[in-house]
């Protein structure tokens, strides 16, 4: 590998561009309202194709001014066909951005020889060769770090300019309507951020991969947080650091198999969803190895429950010891798991071995008392609420005894006897 | 003006007659590939793309297409680095089926496991799986023995580079789905209404639903090769959301979208093949999108034309409505038999000329005569159509005021905001419930009777 200043700018360019479309992005995430800017950005086409034609120059302004109206039009076009046309929102924007990408296009074909616009900088920007496009003056800094720099700005400004607003019309459009905001208005302020925004990002990663930056980092960031702010804060980082790794795999990961790089803005792309695919297995709350995980402490928590309750009700009707190879079978979990939860509950000393067989230590005999006293009580509570069949109180019980705290136990009354008969243990506690 | 067309003209190149007529009646052998291709893809995307649109699942379409891109790039460079090409339609197009399912699947997955919701995993799979198919296409360029050309033509379509087997694959999926269609009709419609309807009756709505998917991938993988995968899902929701403004029977929504998607496939590739510089792809899409919006406009149902035409013709009766309310209000103490405009302006928020304009087209519709002097009095065609709406007004506000507690002070309102919508039936059952209940109390008399 050998990195030279060109790729420090790439990656700085890209960590802009990227870190301006997660702003917009992050609301619109919130909002539902992803696939907005799936649609603007792919209207950006036409909007540059458009102003190319009628100014007949790539002059920056008219380009810019061309896109944000374009994507305006799309969002008021996909509002009007949804109310007006009664076409569901996806539908919706489903016709109105292939229908204008598809116009860009043939604008495209037809002044393919003035433009410098080209099929592949659709698809992937020109973030390899921005370097060469230098800003007047000398200052040695690219154009395109320029104006994604400018765009973070603006977009900061005015996220944090309108942060109430914007949190308020998210979660609750009603209430913000209630305090004077208007919605709407909220709307196309958050369109236009993400047309102008798009149009920046145009040149660097393309028009149609800017989806990724727009969607994925806030995305990953709903995933870590519950909070407004550190989604924005999170999705900033997810954007810098997606900007990085995409660009140092574009250099690197091709050359391993022999082959001398790849596209950084699909690179980067890629790179958003590896850290969303992270996000989703191993996020603390959120993630799935983590929801996994939590699970299968739940239920280890239940099983050990439970096999104190069953030594319990075996010493209540005394009759006698347990063999303790029947245990697997009682429970329909695997020897070895029913070896592990009774080593365990020994170590925490609420079980104890004796003759070959396991009986309750008086510290086993409380929690299990209390487990008891809750089932029972439930099963007290549910037959006077909602009677049914006996045998059906004892399952719904059966789930409830293993979440009840010390304060719904109280709730629940002091009843004496269950609906079975058996006595309800004292709470010791 | 062909002599002095040079390439940096941008102006459209109209074709000869001699063109025309050659393209219309398909006498080249690329344009009657093209053509053909092109027409029963319109027709299969139709067909799927309704089900599509009424199961509301149109951007996962989206998601599913730009998915294919890596596919194709994978299937490439599995080809060539078993010594192959890589050129093999068939085993690209699989590549592309593959992915596109596996997109579906994450999108699936990413819903159903974390709390993001369908516009998000949309937009993820969509974007992720786009940027990986950029880079393994760039990667799929350096290899050594294959010629990647072309395969980039899928990101746009690129008709021109059909052939007749590709048209003859278009022909047999178009046939086999018309075909599966008309076999599960009744099952998909009630698939696409009532889900748990139809798990009820005992039809397995996950098979159906798999296979309503796997309709759409294989629909979007042939529409690769000439529409282009940015644009293969226009094929599928616009021909379909056409024809929802024509019909609202579910038989003929399938044809009219086949042929909006056949009519758009022909003039399409008709148009691209007149006018150089015309890509076939955006062409088709550009004239889908012309239908949808004559359908939107002027389409019978919900059609925006049609819409306005109701709602002013529903204003006109309601204002009508009222001014024979209020002359038969005015009129109703027996003092005189004839009124001005100004004793109707003050009974509601009018003007002048609004009631005088409303009073010449009752008069046009002979509910009322002048009698000189600016006097108008009702003709007996007009005090019974007056009468019958008093009618309905006050028997309205009995039942809201002994059945829904509105106090009498506010009723005239919202008796106002309903009568002119209460049917035959509805007055006829008002009029059994009042007279079964001779106790009830009413604001005015009712003695008026038809």
């Amino acid at each position: 590998m050998n990195w030279t200043e060109i790729d420090t700018w790439i990656v700085v360019i890209g960590a802009l561009c990227a870190m301006s479309c997660a702003i917009p992005g992050s609301i619109l995430v919130l909002r539902r309202m992803s696939l907005m800017g799936d649609a603007i950005s792919h209207t950006v086409l036409p909007g540059i194709a458009i102003a190319f034609l009628i100014t007949g120059s790539r002059d920056p302004t008219a380009m810019l001014i061309g896109a944000v109206v374009i994507g305006l039009i799309t969002a008021f076009l996909v509002q009007a066909i949804q109310t007006l046309g009664k076409v569901e929102i996806g539908a919706s924007m489903g016709i109105v951005f292939t229908v204008l990408f598809a116009f860009g296009l043939v604008l495209m074909r037809q002044a393919i020889d003035h433009v410098d616009i080209d099929p592949d900088c659709v698809l992937n920007g020109a973030i390899e060769f921005a370097w060469f496009d230098q800003t007047p003056g000398g200052l040695g800094i690219p154009r395109g770090a320029m104006i994604n720099g400018l765009m973070l700005l603006t977009n900061l400004i005015l996220v944090i300019l309108f942060y109430k607003e914007f949190k308020i019309t998210a979660f609750d459009p009603s209430l913000a309507k209630a305090q004077g905001i208007q919605p709407s208005l909220m709307h196309y302020l958050l369109m236009t951020m993400t047309a102008t925004t798009a149009v920046a990002a145009f040149e660097t990663v393309g028009s149609i991969l800017v989806v990724a930056m727009f969607i994925v980092p806030p995305a990953t960031a709903y995933l870590i947080t519950d909070r407004y702010s550190m989604i924005f804060i999170l999705a900033l980082l997810f954007a810098i650091a997606s900007a990085g790794i995409g660009h140092l795999s574009a250099i690197t990961v091709p050359t391993w198999f022999g082959y001398s790089g790849t596209t950084t803005a699909g690179a980067m792309a890629v790179a958003t969803g590896v850290l969303f695919f992270v996000a989703w297995m191993f996020s603390p709350k959120q993630g799935f190895i983590s929801k996994l995980f939590h699970n299968a402490k739940t239920r280890a928590h239940i099983l050990r429950e439970d096999v104190l309750g069953l030594l319990w009700r075996a010493e209540e009707r005394c009759s006698g010891i347990l063999e303790p190879k029947d245990f697997p079978h009682l429970f329909g979990v695997s020897s070895k798991k029913m070896h592990r939860t009774l080593r365990l509950l020994l170590k925490q000393g609420a079980i104890q071995r004796v003759n070959s067989s396991w009986t309750l230590t008086s510290e086993g005999r409380s929690r299990a008392a209390r487990l008891i006293r809750s089932h029972r009580l439930w099963e007290v509570y549910l037959d006077k609420h909602f009677p049914q069949d006996t045998h059906q109180l004892h399952h719904a019980a059966e789930r409830l005894e293993h979440i009840t705290t010390s304060q719904m136990r109280e709730k629940l009354g002091n009843a004496e006897v269950d609906p079975h008969g058996s006595s309800v243990p004292d709470d010791e506690m | 003006m062909i002599a002095n067309h040079s390439l940096s003209d941008s102006r459209i190149i109209l074709p000869s007659v001699e063109q025309l007529l050659r393209v219309l009646f398909l006498e080249d052998y690329n344009t009657r590939v093209v053509v053909l291709g092109v027409m029963a893809l319109g027709a299969a995307s139709g067909v799927v793309g309704t089900f599509l649109l009424l199961r509301k699942r149109a951007l996962t379409a989206d998601a599913l297409s730009h998915a294919t891109l890596p596919g194709i790039a994978v299937a490439f460079m599995i080809a060539v680095s078993l010594g192959g090409s890589g050129k093999s339609m068939l085993g690209l197009l699989l590549g592309a089926f593959v992915f596109g399912c596996i997109g579906v699947l994450f999108i699936l997955a990413i819903r159903h496991t974390t709390r993001l919701k369908d516009d998000a995993a949309i937009g993820i799979v969509l974007s992720v799986f786009f940027g990986l198919g950029l880079c393994l296409l760039k990667i799929a360029t350096e290899m050594p023995n294959g010629s990647s050309a072309g395969l980039d033509g899928f990101i746009f379509g690129k008709a021109a580079s059909m052939v007749s087997s590709d048209a003859f694959l278009m022909l047999t999926v178009a046939v086999g789905i018309v075909i599966l269609v008309s076999l599960f009709k009744k099952e998909f419609t009630l698939l696409c209404f009532d889900e748990k309807f139809c798990k009820s009756l005992g039809i397995p709505a996950l098979c159906l639903d798999v296979l309503l998917m796997g309709m759409v991938a294989i629909v979007t993988v042939i529409a690769l090769q000439s529409v282009g995968l940015v644009l293969a899902v226009a094929m599928l929701i616009i021909p379909a959301a056409s024809a929802r403004y024509w019909t609202m029977n579910i038989g003929s929504m399938l044809f009219i979208a086949a042929l909006i998607g056949c009519l758009s496939g022909w003039l399409g590739a008709t148009v691209s093949a007149l006018i150089p510089r015309m890509p076939t792809g955006p062409i088709i899409v550009l004239i889908c999108g012309f239908w949808f919006i004559v359908s939107f406009v002027f389409g019978r149902n919900n059609g925006v034309v049609r819409t306005l035409v109701q709602r002013v013709r529903l204003n006109r009766r309601i204002a009508l409505q009222h001014v024979l309310r209020a002359i038969y209000e005015v009129i109703e103490p027996g003092k005189n038999e004839s009124i001005s405009v100004q004793d109707i302006v003050p009974r509601r928020s009018w003007k002048d000329a609004t009631v005088s304009r409303l009073f010449q087209r009752a008069k046009a519709m002979g509910y009322l005569q002048s009698s000189g002097n600016k006097q108008w009095s009702l003709t007996h065609q007009g005090l019974e159509v007056a009468s019958q709406i008093v009618r309905n007004h006050r028997l309205w506000e009995v039942y809201l005021i002994n059945y829904a507690d509105i106090a009498p002070s506010h009723v005239d309102r919202d008796a106002d905001a309903i009568e002119h919508v209460l049917g035959q039936d509805m007055i006829k059952q008002l009029e059994e419930l009042l007279q079964s209940s001779p106790d009830l109390q009413s604001p005015h008399p009712i003695e008026v009777t038809p």
